[in-house]
């Protein structure tokens, strides 16, 4: 199953990222497997309408749940009818790794 | 012969400017004052126009037959927006993103999309003092893009006229440029503080890659550190017409009174104003045209 979290760079110990349409990276992370890569998001740069962009480029890599900070509207709309499951992070989760390990453990907030 | 009112930084003055423009010419001329600043029109405050038509803007969203669809995403990729998405079984319209610029209707090879007309605004037609005709735009709450409506509002079927004058939006955003990019002059409202320099530069930078002749009244003139003349001089644009600050002046707007009734003096300056314009559009060659 395809998991992915907002990030600020490239790699499992980067800070998650507080928002998701403008995000500079997204980590996919596959939970079966645990192979992962970091996608650079094609949205950050867009002058409107970036939270649909991104929420179209993460249906596309086949995500199941999507982890942010927060969803705007639109992206929101958009994650809900694909039947994406979105869930938010805390200021525990540090780094990607410690969000996979909230995730895991069942410990993110919904929506 | 068009002149837009513009500024840079808000409450500078520009309906001031272009409705005592207007009431100045109106007796000479025959003048059609256009309110661009659809989001909050104001010029029919002080003009008091009969309105005498009120008609629709409206942005043609798209719909898309799900019958007909195949979800091929060609539409998604087209819309340069983001106004489309395409989830699992469908695709997702977001009419607050839509432009209405047609291309996912022609973009489709199944021929799926149709477009229905959504309002996103009122255009007003009116008829104020002295034959002037003073149309204005009213932007309904909660859209967020006022350009489809000024360019409706600009291309509305009216007599011809020997000078029209636009009031445009505060700020140096698209709708300034849909307001500004193709009239015959640009006088810039400014008053000479850090604010009022700092987006009367921006302002400028729309202008001369428009390429339009433009010239600057500086307005509560007396405040303020000199700094927009300073940096003035070392441009092309002339400092056309200073309006001294002045308690009376703001008493008189509050209670919706012209500048040019306040101080009737200034409707000879407003003249001369216009004389000046008209020199420097390279066609008109001093007249209006």
């Amino acid at each position: 199953m395809i998991i992915i979290i907002t990030s600020q760079t490239k790699d499992l110990d980067s800070q998650p990222n507080p928002q998701f349409g403008r995000t500079p990276y997204f980590i996919k992370y596959d939970l079966e497997s645990d192979e992962w890569e970091a996608l650079e998001n094609p949205a950050q740069k867009e002058p409107g309408g970036a939270g649909i962009a991104a929420a179209q480029f993460v249906i596309d890599n086949n995500a199941k749940a999507v982890v942010s900070g927060r969803f705007g509207p639109n992206a929101h709309d958009v994650l809900r009818t694909a039947g994406v499951e979105l869930l938010t992070f805390d200021a525990n989760c540090t780094s990607i790794k410690q969000v996979i390990k909230s995730y895991k453990e069942g410990s993110l907030t919904k929506g | 012969m068009k002149i837009a009112i513009a500024s840079g930084k808000g409450g500078t003055g520009k309906t001031m400017i272009a409705t005592s423009l207007a009431a100045s010419l109106a007796p000479n001329y025959k003048v059609h004052l256009v309110d661009c600043d659809v989001e909050a029109p104001n010029t029919h405050l002080f003009l008091k126009p009969e309105v005498f038509l009120s008609s629709s803007a409206v942005v043609n969203i798209p719909q898309i037959d799900p019958d007909i669809c195949n979800l091929c995403g060609v539409c998604v990729e087209v819309c340069q927006f983001h106004a489309l998405a395409m989830i699992a079984e469908q695709i997702l319209v977001f009419s607050q993103l839509c432009h209405g610029c047609g291309g996912c209707t022609l973009a489709c090879p199944m021929k799926a999309i149709s477009e229905f007309p959504q309002e996103v605004g009122k255009l007003n037609q009116g008829k104020a003092e002295a034959c002037i005709k003073n149309d204005f735009g009213v932007m309904t709450i909660s859209e967020a893009m006022p350009t489809p409506i000024i360019y409706q509002l600009k291309a509305l079927e009216s007599e011809p006229s020997d000078v029209t004058l636009l009031d445009a939006p505060p700020g140096a955003s698209c709708a300034v440029v849909a307001t500004i990019y193709d009239v015959d002059y640009v006088l810039l409202v400014t008053e000479s503080t850090p604010f009022g320099l700092h987006d009367l530069e921006k302002a400028l930078g729309i202008v001369s890659k428009t390429g339009s002749p433009a010239g600057i009244i500086i307005n509560r003139d007396g405040i303020g550190d000199g700094q927009v003349e300073a940096y003035l001089a070392q441009t092309p644009y002339p400092i056309l017409m200073k309006i001294p600050y002045h308690v009376k002046i703001a008493e008189g707007l509050g209670s919706g009174k012209l500048l040019v009734d306040i101080f009737p003096s200034l409707r000879v300056d407003f003249l001369n104003l216009f004389k000046q314009i008209s020199e420097a559009i390279p066609t008109c060659k001093g007249e209006p045209c």
